[in-house]
């Protein structure tokens, strides 16, 4: 992956404001990632993460602001150069997001088959590459209805490496799963990171995950609408001077006296 | 105490609501249009596997159900008509009647109202499902047209499929009448056979085709559009089901009146 030779961050947020009709959900949202990072975007429920990531993979369009991926920007771009930025990253969904008429072996395929000009032998070579690279050796004749949860989030991982992009997109990627599975998912992040070099950002709330595997940690507060902490998550959790930040880095435990004027 | 609108907001408001549904169909048209002509451009590019699948689908499973409701209707038109004509020793007329109902008007509405229960419900929700589970905007993020991955199979399976249900339809509703000429009427199944050749005539069949495609196309674009306007859950989807069936058959009735008329006054004129 050359991506990570790259002068320019791999993502790029500037003063981001987004909503639905007069509803804010986002408010002056900038931070970048550089390549080669795992940055992890969390926050209560109903901050706006998932927003976030729906701007940042231009699936909506932001009231105001822009987002640069590998340096192009996703927001004023053509219908055509969108569709070229979208190539350059993948997206793995909560759900899997998995094509349910095709076994897992044709979902990894068919951006390969869209795409490139590989022969039908070389698509499934790098398919079963690819299920290889998430531990799902020979599952490729299955369909997604017949996989456990977590083999399906291994599964829609992927099939967002199939064109081996530079940056993927991870939403909730251990929600609805038990802790061993949670944590195999988070090795199998870093393990991603390791062999491809990939940028990439994951949307969760789950504070194993973001400390086991994220350089960096975004945070959305749902009362401002916007960032309220940017920083690796263990020195962010000890020395943030904002409460409500250790309060959720530490699952509320902090033993402190309540300071009505701090929020 | 619930508080009510008054029943000029509550049209205002319900009057909003369908222009902008009717703006959101309108795009749709537009942007499946768009996608017809890229097909047209780079035929390569149409998902040959899911075409012959949904054709399957929409053809082959339907046939058996089309052939025994319109064979039916046949046989219904064939009985009203033959206790009528007999009060005025008309019986002779009834293999004309019988066949130019069912060629020009019976057969195809026939055949679309079952498509649409069979295939419109089902496009609306596996759209609809594939939604909620987020496999369009997967669709959209690998850079796919949902339009030319989605509703472009399911509109070529419709276009080549319905038609040629309307054909087996024509034949079984003919035959439905023919069982009540000859069995109650007891005409003479060459004088029945005969009698039809002469009323039903090829523009008449052309016809009940060509309304058919145009049948095709409401109901698909129906069932896609409703698809992709379903809400996030799964109560969405049922939603989007049910409004699949009922605003494809009232598109389809107003279209049949539309083309009746348009026929009867620029084709037919005799």
């Amino acid at each position: 992956m050359t991506a990570a030779k790259q002068n320019h961050p791999a993502i790029e947020v500037r003063h981001l404001f987004a909503g639905y009709g007069r509803k804010t959900i986002l408010r002056d949202i900038s931070f970048t990632v550089p390549q080669g990072q795992i940055v992890t975007v969390l926050g209560g429920s109903g901050c706006g993460k998932s927003t976030l990531l729906k701007h940042l993979i231009g699936l909506y369009q932001p009231k105001s602001g822009d987002i640069l991926i590998q340096g192009r920007s996703i927001v004023n771009a053509s219908d055509e150069e969108r569709r070229s930025i979208m190539k350059t990253f993948g997206v793995a969904y909560q759900g899997g997001a998995l094509f349910r008429s095709m076994t897992l072996a044709e979902n990894i395929a068919l951006p390969l088959e869209e795409y490139t000009d590989l022969t039908r032998a070389q698509i499934a070579v790098r398919v079963e590459e690819k299920l290889c690279m998430v531990n799902l050796r020979g599952y490729g004749a299955m369909m997604p209805g017949d996989l456990s949860g977590g083999m399906v989030k291994r599964a829609a991982f992927a099939r967002a490496m199939a064109l081996d992009p530079a940056i993927l997109f991870f939403d909730e990627p251990s929600a609805g799963l038990d802790p061993l599975s949670s944590a195999s998912l988070d090795q199998l992040i870093l393990s991603i990171r390791e062999r491809t070099g990939a940028t990439i950002l994951v949307v969760t709330h789950e504070l194993d995950s973001i400390f086991t595997i994220a350089d960096r940690a975004v945070m959305l507060s749902a009362a401002t609408r916007s960032i309220i902490a940017d920083g690796p998550p263990a020195e962010l959790r000890d020395h943030s001077p904002d409460r409500q930040v250790r309060n959720f880095l530490k699952r509320g435990r902090e033993p402190e006296p309540r300071q009505p004027n701090e929020d | 105490m619930i508080r009510r609108d008054s029943i000029i907001l509550q049209m205002g408001g319900a009057t909003a609501l369908i222009g902008s549904e009717l703006l959101t169909f309108i795009q749709f048209i537009g942007e499946m249009t768009a996608s017809i002509f890229g097909a047209l451009r780079h035929p390569g590019k149409v998902r040959r596997k899911e075409t012959l699948y949904y054709m399957n689908v929409c053809g082959a499973d339907g046939l058996p159900i089309t052939i025994l409701i319109c064979f039916l209707a046949g046989m219904i038109i064939g009985y009203q008509a033959a206790v009528q004509m007999r009060k005025y020793g008309a019986e002779g007329f009834l293999p004309g009647l019988v066949g130019c109902t069912v060629v020009r008007e019976l057969a195809p509405l026939m055949v679309a109202v079952i498509a649409t229960g069979r295939a419109g419900s089902a496009f609306a929700a596996e759209i609809g499902t594939m939604k909620v589970s987020e496999e369009i905007d997967a669709l959209r993020t690998m850079g796919f047209d949902p339009i030319r991955f989605l509703v472009l199979p399911k509109l070529i399976a419709m276009l080549c499929m319905i038609p040629l249900l309307t054909i087996f339809g024509d034949i079984a509703g003919i035959l439905g009448g023919l069982t009540v000429g000859v069995g109650q009427l007891e005409m003479p199944l060459d004088s029945y056979y005969q009698t039809t050749v002469i009323w039903v005539k090829p523009k008449y069949f052309f016809e009940g085709i060509f309304k058919s495609g145009i049948f095709a196309y409401i109901i698909t674009v129906t069932a896609c559009w409703r698809g992709f306007r379903t809400g996030n859950d799964a109560i969405a989807v049922g939603r989007a089901t049910t409004s699949t069936v009922v605003i494809s058959i009232l598109m389809i009735v107003i279209a049949d009146a539309i083309l009746a008329h348009f026929f009867n006054t620029i084709f037919f004129t005799v």
